[in-house]
Formats: structure tokens, C-alpha cells, sequence
């Protein structure tokens, strides 16, 4: 595991990422979030002109990110599962401009001493922004490196005081048929569930951007999970309810499939897919395959998580 | 221009089947320049084994839609081009292979081994490409000659078989979206269907025909039995 010390400069910073959207839509959104120019102060107007989504900010680093290369911005962005904006790889990025992320509200519920509705602009500024620089692991065998922005979830779920008799915690996502599929290609809403352990784990993050700027709508808009040692279903994208239970909540690929999915679903290499090796990953941009870490290499921080359970029926 | 439809000259052929071949070399070509000018999204080498394994089966269901096509415009010397369009679904599923093997699992030939061993899906393709081999090897004049026309028609009736392995293989990897192998499903049973639908008529035809009269040779004596 390479960790990263944290440093005044954010990598995101010293990459710039190719910018290519329209400056209108910067424009609308920019009154809506915050410019990293009139926060964090630093960066080149000219270059925020140019920007498409508004950046975020200002930005802690995080110790927990690494330095492996990070995934380019187009590859990130264009090359997503999103299954309620088609099931090809491309088609989230044409298809989920329709998604509209204003007005947003979270709604946190359940087994929670204060629930209540959080509007996105307030989560926005709910605990301080970090970037954690992330691998990225999909059941599909793919890997990507990715700079999220956002904060631990744990900071959001304290704010709703979760009672003793909370053992998990359920995300349910946006399913909105007037602009994404009809077809029941899975049980619309996507809902997805960690253990209350796994939920208030430091490194489990609320993410809201990415490369430093306002996550793109493909990619999960307006907010979204990232549990970086679990593949890349786990982490669901767009979501509107988190609800704290005392049981374990059902999953969508889970519930499409029990014998591939499971709850867990950990990054493990030694576990295979039924329908394929999960023992070596190609990472996106690389030519060879390289071997698949436990935990997508983040054991040494949730390994303990995991004591004395048999990781290959609770897959 | 009618004549040409109808009954092409040797010349007029070979012309068709040249511009054929340059036809389905077509989506090998824009895989190459795509590689080369790296166009082919994120994953290229996920693009390549999943459009050479595309063209594999759509080659496999051309070649098939040859005889229906024939029969319903009459247009026989089609057949001829059948040949070339099942060498290229072989060709296709060569390279799909070639993708698999060396881009994608660069020639780790334990995973390899494990991979057609485990997955179904993979041992399904696996077994679609070799029985493919056979067919491929014997699409010649000489062959046909060696093996006699009916032994090598029952020879390449497997290629129903293998079709529908590639249906399979399809259906089997993809993760919850199964509109596209099922549209390819629909296809194939369409053909399917069509043909066992002319066996059956020339059952039928077969039944119908009275038994032939024994023709005998020399003078017929007719007993006819007397009043008494
Ligand atoms: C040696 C045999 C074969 C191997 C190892 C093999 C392997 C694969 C692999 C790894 C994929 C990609 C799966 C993914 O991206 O998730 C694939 C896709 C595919 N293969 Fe094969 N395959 C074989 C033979 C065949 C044959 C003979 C056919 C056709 C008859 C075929 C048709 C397809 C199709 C249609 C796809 C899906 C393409 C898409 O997703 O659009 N494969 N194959």
C-alpha cells in the first residue's frame, strides 16, 4: 500500500486534465458551488474560464491517497457503469446529461437519533473537502486510479446520531424513468448496503468530484459512495436516501444474480467470479495485466474488519 | 443488367466476390486504423475482442442466410459466395482468439488453460472455434471430391451446432442485459426454424408421390377367374 504524504499542492493541480465542455454550463453551475478562485484562491483565471464543470474547494489532501498514475480524466469519464443510462460502457457519458442534480436533497433515515433531509448544497459544505486519490477495482476485471473529492461518510452519518440497534446502512439511488432506461435490465432503484463497520471505516467516502472539479453527471452526480477495497458496484452512484437498519438490506446485483454478487463483495483474487478470473486486473491505459491486490490493496486498513470470516462464502 | 442479376458471367463473379472480400475485410480494417490512431475508447482491447467476436457470429449467421436467400430470389450462383463468407466468420474468430490470447491474457497460458477449463462462457466460444476448424479446413474443391458431397454436407451441417454455441457464449458473458445475444438468438432460430420447415415439406412431398409402378418385362397374363 503506497501512501502518499500529504502535501499543500494537490496533484489534480499540477495534471490539468484536457478541457472540452461547453462554458455555459459552467456558468449555470457557477453560481450554484463554489470556484475554487474564489476559495482556495490560486488558480489562473484564464484557466477557470475555460473550465467546464466549476472546481471544488479548497482541498485537504488525504493521507490515505496514492501515488500510483492517475487514470486520465477522458478515460474516467467516458468509460463508466451506470446501467440506468444504457449498459455499453460509452453511454453514460452521452446519456446522463439529462440527469438534473439541482434541486437535490439526501434524505438520512432509520435506526438515526436526528434524521433528517440534507440538501446537496449544504452536504457540499457539511465537513471539509479532501481529495483522496483512489484505486478503483470493477468486478469486470478493469481498474482505474482516480482523484475523488468528498469527505467520509462517516462524518455525514454522525450528524443523524445512529442508534445502538443500526447495524447496517442502505443506499438507494436515484431511479428517474423519464430520463434514464425503462428496461428492466435491473431492479430500478439501485440500492446498495455496507455493514454500519464498513459505513463509518475512514477511508469509506461521500464523494461529490473529481480531478477538483464537480463530479460529472456519468460519474454519479450529484453525490455518490466510494468504498475503494470492494468492487466498483458497491459504490453507489447518484443517491437520494441512506438508511440506517438492523438488517441486511438487499443489493441489486445481488438481487440480479446471488451466486456472482455477494453482499461483501470485497476485492479478493483468491475469489473468482463465476464467470472470471478476479486474480489479475487490467488497469485502464495499461497494455499487460497486473496482479490483483487483496482488498484492492487496502488491507492493512480493513483487513481487521474482516477477522475470522470465511471470505470465501461471504463473498 | 437483368442478365447479370440472373446469371453473372465467370468475369462478372469474380469481380462480386473481389469486392466482397474487400467488404468484410472492412470491420478488420477499421479495428487496425482504430488501434493505430487509438480511437478505440478507454478499453481498446476490450473493443477488439468484443467487435472481432461480433463479426464472428455475424459472419457465422451471414453465411447461413445464404441458402434461404438464394431460394427465395432464385438467385443460385449466390452460393457461390458462401464459401468466402464462412472462411471469413473462421478468420474472424481467429483473430478473436489471437485478441484473447495475446492482448488480453498475453499468452499466460495457465490462466488460459483455466479460463476455458472454468468459465463457461470461454469454454463454450472455445469449443465453437475448434469444431470450426474442420469446416474451415475442409471448404475446398478437393475436399468436397475426397470426402463425396454427402459426407461432406453432414460434415458441415455442424455448423448449426456451432452457431448456436456462439448464441450461447454470447448469452452467457454478457452481465444483465441480454437484448443484444438475444437478438442474435432470434436470428439463428429464424434460420433454424426456415430449414427444418423445408425438411419437413420435402418429407411431405416424399409422401405424396405414389409408389412407382413395377414395370415388368414380357407378355402379361391376365387370370381371369371363369363363370363356372
Ligand atoms: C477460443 C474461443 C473463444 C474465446 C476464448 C472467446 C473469448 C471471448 C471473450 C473473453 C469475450 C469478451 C467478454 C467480455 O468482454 O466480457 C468474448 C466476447 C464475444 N465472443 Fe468470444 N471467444 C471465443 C470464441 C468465440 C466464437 C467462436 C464466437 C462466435 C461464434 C464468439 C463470439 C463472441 C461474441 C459475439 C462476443 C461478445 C461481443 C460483444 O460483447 O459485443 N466467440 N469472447
Amino acid at each position: 500500500m503506497l501512501i502518499q504524504r500529504p502535501s499543500d499542492i494537490l496533484p489534480s493541480e499540477i495534471t490539468p486534465r484536457a478541457r472540452f465542455e461547453d462554458r455555459r454550463r459552467f456558468l449555470r453551475d457557477a453560481g450554484l458551488l463554489f470556484a475554487a478562485g474564489a476559495l482556495g484562491g490560486a488558480l489562473p483565471s484564464a484557466e477557470a474560464a475555460t473550465n467546464a464543470a466549476p472546481k471544488l474547494g479548497p482541498l485537504t489532501a488525504s493521507p490515505f491517497s496514492t501515488s500510483e498514475e492517475k487514470t486520465p480524466y477522458k478515460a474516467v469519464t467516458t468509460y463508466n457503469n451506470y446501467y440506468e443510462f444504457g449498459t455499453d460502457k460509452s453511454d453514460p457519458a452521452e446519456n446522463a446529461g439529462r440527469l438534473a442534480t439541482r434541486p437535490w436533497t439526501v434524505r438520512v433515515e432509520g435506526f438515526a437519533g436526528k434524521p433528517r433531509t440534507f440538501d446537496i448544497d449544504e452536504l457540499l459544505r457539511l465537513a471539509p473537502l479532501e481529495e483522496r486519490i483512489y484505486r478503483l477495482r470493477c468486478v469486470e476485471g478493469w481498474s482505474m486510479v482516480i482523484p475523488w473529492v468528498g469527505f467520509p461518510l462517516a462524518s455525514l452519518l454522525k450528524q443523524v446520531e445512529p442508534l445502538g440497534s443500526a447495524k447496517y446502512v442502505e443506499f438507494v439511488t436515484l431511479y428517474d424513468p423519464k430520463v434514464m432506461s425503462r428496461l428492466p435490465v435491473l431492479d430500478w432503484p439501485y440500492a446498495e448496503g455496507l455493514r454500519l463497520d464498513e459505513a463509518m471505516h475512514p477511508l469509506t467516502l461521500l464523494a461529490m468530484g473529481l480531478y477538483g472539479e464537480v463530479l460529472p453527471n456519468q460519474n454519479g452526480a450529484p453525490i455518490r459512495l466510494v468504498v475503494p477495497w470492494k468492487y466498483g458496484f458497491k459504490s453507489a452512484k447518484s443517491i437520494v436516501t441512506i438508511r440506517l437498519t438492523d438488517k441486511q438490506p438487499a443489493t441489486a446485483w445481488n438481487k440480479a444474480a446471488k451466486h456472482e454478487y455477494g453482499f461483501y463483495s470485497n476485492v479478493n483474487p483468491q475469489v473468482d467470479h463465476p464467470r472470471w478470473s478476479q486474480a489479475t486486473e487490467r488497469r485502464i491505459g495499461e497494455f499487460r495485466k497486473r496482479p490483483t491486490l487483496m482488498f484492492n490493496g487496502y488491507a492493512e486498513q480493513v483487513a481487521s474488519l474482516y477477522q475470522g470470516m470465511d471470505l470465501r462464502a461471504n463473498f | 443488367m437483368m442478365n447479370m442479376l440472373q446469371m453473372p458471367s465467370r468475369t462478372q463473379i469474380a469481380w462480386i466476390k473481389a469486392a466482397l472480400f474487400a467488404l468484410c475485410l472492412l470491420p478488420a480494417l477499421r479495428l487496425a486504423l482504430g488501434w493505430h490512431n487509438d480511437t478505440l475508447g478507454a478499453n481498446p482491447i476490450e473493443t477488439i475482442t468484443r467487435a472481432s467476436g461480433d463479426w464472428t457470429l455475424r459472419f457465422l449467421l451471414i453465411t447461413l442466410c445464404v441458402t434461404p436467400l438464394r431460394r427465395f430470389t432464385g438467385l443460385n450462383w449466390l452460393l457461390r459466395l458462401r464459401r468466402m463468407l464462412g472462411l471469413f466468420a473462421f478468420a474472424y474468430g481467429c483473430a478473436h482468439l489471437t485478441t484473447y490470447v495475446w492482448l488480453d491474457q498475453f499468452f499466460d497460458w495457465m490462466a488460459i488453460a483455466h479460463d476455458i477449463l472454468k468459465r463457461p462462457f470461454i469454454t463454450v466460444g472455445f469449443a465453437a472455434l475448434v469444431l470450426m476448424t474442420p469446416l474451415a479446413l475442409t471448404s475446398n474443391a478437393w475436399s468436397i471430391r475426397r470426402l463425396g458431397g454427402r459426407k461432406w454436407q453432414a460434415l458441415h451441417r455442424s455448423v448449426y451446432g456451432i452457431a448456436i454455441l456462439g448464441v450461447v457464449h454470447y448469452w452467457w458473458l454478457v452481465k444483465a442485459d441480454v437484448r443484444e445475444p438475444m437478438l442474435y438468438a432470434f436470428a439463428l432460430a429464424w434460420l433454424l426454424v426456415l430449414r427444418a420447415w423445408w425438411r419437413e415439406l420435402e418429407r411431405r412431398r416424399q409422401q405424396a408421390v405414389p409408389p412407382p409402378v413395377p414395370a415388368y418385362k414380357g407378355r402379361v397374363i391376365r387370370i381371369v377367374p371363369t363363370g363356372k
